[in-house]
């Protein structure tokens, strides 16, 4: 197991209201898996995420990464745990528009211990051949693979993808799961998706589905679906 | 935003302060100025001469251009102060018989006028009598003409003549030790031999006559009458000087200004512009419900005016403010009957017009691009901005630079014009540091020279009148005395062609060692034993070469004339001076073997005494002490430096912090989410804040050789409008003012990055995976 949250929860102070976005959420990432954290809006899956990924910090309740308790570092220790162990992929790509593809991944390797080439990962999510390319010249969906070459180019032990595809269409869509399905099968990151879309939970190996901040239920996939047969 | 305006409206303010403090400044000594002038109907020529009947003063009216013609009688005396260190020394000028000086009138600030007939009253000048301490009813001792009299002191007073009062021989006031003394012209007169004679005149020129012309007819007539050469009032000291600071206050109370208002110009257009690209939707939704452009665009023009009408009005009352300072420290040196800060209608005006101008020249295209904006295109976001390897990565610098070098390369080479003018205008700050403190570069190195490798005696000695050269043995016997050199100095006309020019001809002891002739490289050049050296500023008035003969006309004595090669031209520093040796000089001015005074050089424990010793000596007529006057010099010019530099070092960063801090601040506006989102990638604070701020650090670092440059140029201009017969600074930037301007702009520019790059610190990471911008 490489990642264990224990008790979670989260207030978030309205005004005159709290918002309870966590109610003491136990949830593990294990080695090697494909997780699909399901949920609506507003079910508290993004501020779960937030907190593993080590971006916010829960009201209650711990977060070991192997043996380290996440809640005990400050926020250089925070930066040093994204810096190293996680990759994060993005909703809306995020892209550095000034550099090219193959810069943008070599922007996170310079600072990496010990990382792939940018050539090895962008020809791992298909854009061997467009390497060159600055954002602005290619499409959603390439530049959606480019982030995900960019977040496993420092070879991260976790890599967390928040609703990776929710800007891009169906087809390309599915090709951006496809590259993450391969990375997760090669390289072994544990990987966890962020959804509010319930056909992509075939595609994991476990489904952690989430309401009103706690974990409804979790699945375990004996076989994972094809995404050939994932619509939506 | 509030940060941003805040900075332009600083920007604007100090360029309103300065026009308003230095025009204001500069408007209201000249109409102190000529109002003093009119008023006491100051003169437009003086001539001296040895002795002249009152009858020559009619002659010399009735010549054609002249208007008004007073005769005086004025001598140099010495004064004898107490507790005082050197010498006093008194000018001493006759008031006429029946009260008022008909030409150069004299304003009684206390007391009263002389007495009708009153032997042993005076009337000192304000400054000595502030520095002095005296007040009517006190007296000063002063010895005229060999004899020591008690003066009564029955008023204080002042005049244009001496509105700016400097000891002769010397270079800056010095009023603890010098003071102009009025005294009734039949005391003057009687004391020097002067009855019903005179041996100055002071004269107006009719309007519409040519003031050389009546110059030339005034020494036709005073020649016989030992006439030294009439000059225009342009070559009075006083009124020299202080169109000179005049002249400097103009060109530099419109250049410093015109910088301020076009970075102000520059900045608003960032600042603007970066608005509006960030309400675009704010835009459209606008003229989706109907606003008009013109509606729209004034929305952010007022914002521009806003910005820079509170700039101006704080700029104009801290203007107001200083200028009265500013007067105030211009009243130190000049004195003047009523000198107010006056703030003319049309300054307010042209202050209130430059400021508009720059508003609507900053907001202009800015608000363009937002009027000519379609809604339907507003309301969708700003296409991702398109990048492409520019010149310098073509040209291969590219290469061998990291990601995040690139990141920055390119964000500048998309906005060349950006970069540019940030650029351009950090330099101004550099620039502006250059000039200021070049001032203590130029002007120390030629004191330097001129006290430590020129005038290298320790005591300066005049005589009344020229004494046989046998007095050297008599001073060479003083105790302490280790060293006596003599020199003399006679009035001369030097002639080449049609080409003249009237000087003191000085005549050097061949190895003269005390006072050399020197060049502005400290190069040392002999005293010729033929012909006459002198200043190549001399030499280019009379369009003369070494080896050219020159027409020497000595002014005095048998008035004789000869022709003597020019030996060689000196390159220096100050004044006008043409040497020879003693013996060259005695041969060409006949009257034997006569000094007029003497360099010594005394040991430190007998100058006091031997200062004092000579000063009661008759035939002494002044003893002066280069050192002292150094001293004073120094004081006076470090107090007034460290005074203006504060101010500019307060301007230069109002710019260099205007600049960098909107640049980062736009940078981070325009690139905050691709920030926030390498920070939630593990970019630790300082990684992105390179990131941030690199583009800043470049601009400024270009900014500060452009900005050498800029001051180099800015310090040539100065030195151009300088009174070049006084002195001529060399064009001398030292290292240490290039490097202290880069230093304190950079000192700004990183103040400003810091302040900005704690908002890298506060940057929303989780709001970066939400949205899109």
């Amino acid at each position: 197991m490489i990642l264990r949250a224990r008790g979670l929860s989260k207030i978030y102070h309205m005004g005159e209201v709290d918002v309870h976005a966590l109610r003491a959420v136990d949830i593990d990432l294990e080695e090697g898996e494909l997780m699909v954290l399901l949920g609506a809006s507003g079910s508290g899956k993004s501020t779960l995420l937030n907190i593993i990924g080590g971006l916010d910090r829960p009201t209650e309740g711990h977060v070991w990464y192997e043996d380290r308790d996440l809640v005990q570092l400050d926020d250089d220790g925070l930066t040093e745990y994204r810096r190293r162990h996680v990759g994060f992929v993005f909703q809306f790509y995020n892209l550095i528009p000034s550099l090219t593809a193959r810069e943008n991944v070599s922007l996170v390797t310079e600072i990496a211990r010990d990382p792939m080439s940018p050539e090895d990962a962008l020809g791992l999510v298909g854009l061997a051949d467009r390497m060159n390319h600055f954002p602005a010249q290619m499409s959603g969906g390439e530049q959606q693979r480019v982030a995900i070459a960019r977040a496993v180019a420092k070879q991260p032990r976790i890599l967390l993808c928040d609703e990776p595809t929710g800007a891009l269409d169906v087809e390309t869509g599915k090709l951006v799961l496809s590259v993450l399905r391969e990375v997760n099968d090669t390289t072994g990151t544990s990987t966890a998706i962020i959804t509010h879309n319930a056909a992509i939970a075939g595609m994991g190996d476990r489904v952690v589905r989430m309401s009103s901040g706690e974990v409804a239920d979790v699945r375990i996939n004996e076989g994972r679906t094809p995404l050939d047969e994932i619509v939506w | 935003m509030k940060g941003q305006m805040l900075s332009i409206s600083l920007v604007v303010a100090t360029g309103i302060t300065t026009v308003v403090t230095m025009r204001g400044g500069h408007d209201s000594l000249a109409v102190a100025q000529a109002d003093y002038y009119a008023e006491t109907r100051f003169a437009d020529v003086w001539v001296s001469l040895k002795r002249a009947p009152e009858t020559v003063a009619a002659d010399v009216a009735r010549l054609p251009g002249v208007a008004e013609v007073e005769s005086r009688v004025t001598a140099l005396a010495r004064l004898d102060l107490p507790d005082i260190e050197g010498l006093g020394m008194g000018r001493f000028v006759s008031i006429p018989r029946d009260g008022r000086p008909a030409l150069n009138d004299i304003r009684i600030a206390r007391g009263r006028w002389l007495a009708p007939g009153a032997r042993d009253e005076v009337l000192v000048s304000g400054k000595f009598a502030e520095a002095r301490g005296l007040a009517p009813g006190d007296s000063v001792h002063a010895i005229l003409n060999g004899r020591l009299r008690v003066l009564d002191v029955v008023g204080i007073a002042n005049s244009p003549e001496h509105s700016y009062s400097v000891p002769p021989g010397g270079l800056y006031p010095d009023d603890e030790r010098y003071g102009v003394f009025w005294m009734g012209r039949d005391a003057l007169g009687s004391v020097y031999d002067l009855d019903g004679a005179f041996n100055e005149l002071v004269l107006t020129v009719a309007p519409g006559a040519d003031p050389e012309h009546v110059i030339a007819d005034v020494d036709r007539v005073v020649d016989r009458y030992g006439g030294q050469g009439a000059y225009a009032r342009d070559d009075q000291v006083s009124h020299r000087v202080l169109q000179s600071e005049l002249d400097q206050n103009r060109v530099m109370s419109t250049a410093i200004p015109g910088v301020f208002l076009l970075v102000a110009a520059f900045l608003l257009h960032l600042v603007l512009g970066r608005m509006i690209a960030t309400q675009r939707t704010e835009i459209a939704v606008l003229k989706a419900f109907g606003y008009r452009d013109a509606e729209v665009g004034r929305h952010y023009l007022a914002f521009a005016f806003v910005a820079i009408g509170v700039g101006a009005i704080v700029g104009t009352v801290g203007g107001v403010w200083l200028g009265g300072a500013y007067v105030e420290l211009y009243g130190a040196y000049f004195v003047f009957p009523e000198l107010d800060f006056l703030l003319a209608p049309y300054l307010l005006m042209a202050a209130a017009g430059v400021s508009a101008l720059a508003a609507a020249l900053g907001a202009m295209g800015a608000v363009r691009s937002a009027v000519r904006l379609p809604p339907a295109e507003a309301m969708r976001p700003e296409p991702p901005p398109s990048f492409e390897p520019g010149p310098l990565e073509k040209a291969g610098v590219g290469r061998v630079l990291p990601s995040a070098g690139r990141m920055i390369l390119r964000n500048m080479e998309r906005r060349p014009m950006r970069v540019a003018l940030s650029s351009l205008g950090v330099a101004f700050s550099v620039a502006i540091l250059v000039v200021g403190m070049f001032a203590f570069d130029g002007v120390l190195y030629m004191m330097d020279l001129q006290f430590r490798v020129i005038q290298r005696e320790d005591l300066t000695v005049t005589f009344q009148e020229p004494l046989s050269a046998a007095v050297r043995y008599d001073l060479d016997r003083l105790d302490g005395v280790t060293r006596v050199e003599t020199w003399r100095s006679v009035p001369a006309r030097l002639r080449v062609g049609h080409r003249e020019r009237e000087v003191g001809l000085q005549g050097l002891e061949e190895g003269s060692r005390l006072r050399r002739i020197v060049d502005r490289d400290g190069r040392i050049i002999p005293v010729p034993s033929r012909g006459v050296v002198m200043s190549r500023f001399l030499a280019e008035q009379l369009d003369a070469e070494t080896g050219d003969m020159i027409l020497a006309e000595v002014l005095i004595g048998e008035r004789r004339s000869a022709f003597v090669p020019l030996a060689g031209v000196v390159d220096d520093l100050m004044g006008v001076s043409a040497t020879m040796s003693r013996a060259a000089l005695d041969d060409l001015a006949g009257g034997g073997d006569v000094v007029s005074g003497a360099y010594l050089s005394v040991m430190d424990d007998h100058r006091t005494e031997v200062e004092s010793g000579l000063a009661q000596a008759p035939v002494v007529a002044t003893v002066a002490s280069p050192g002292t006057m150094y001293e004073t010099f120094e004081e006076t010019l470090s107090e007034s430096l460290y005074v203006s530099i504060a101010f500019l070092l307060g301007f230069a960063s109002v710019i260099s912090v205007g600049v960098v801090y909107n640049g980062s601040r736009i940078a981070l506006s325009e690139r905050g989410r691709e920030l926030a989102s390498l920070r939630v990638m593990g970019f630790r604070k300082g990684e992105v804040s390179v990131l941030l701020l690199g583009e800043q650090a470049l601009v400024t670092l270009l900014a500060v050789p452009l900005g050498w440059l800029i001051g180099y140029a800015l310090v040539a201009l100065v030195l151009a409008s300088l009174d070049s017969e006084t002195y001529r600074i060399p064009l001398m930037i030292s290292p240490r003012t290039y490097l202290l301007a880069a230093g304190l702009t950079v000192a700004a520019a990183v103040a400003s990055g810091w302040v900005v790059r704690r908002r890298v610190n506060r940057l929303d990471l989780i709001e970066v995976l939400k949205t899109r911008e």
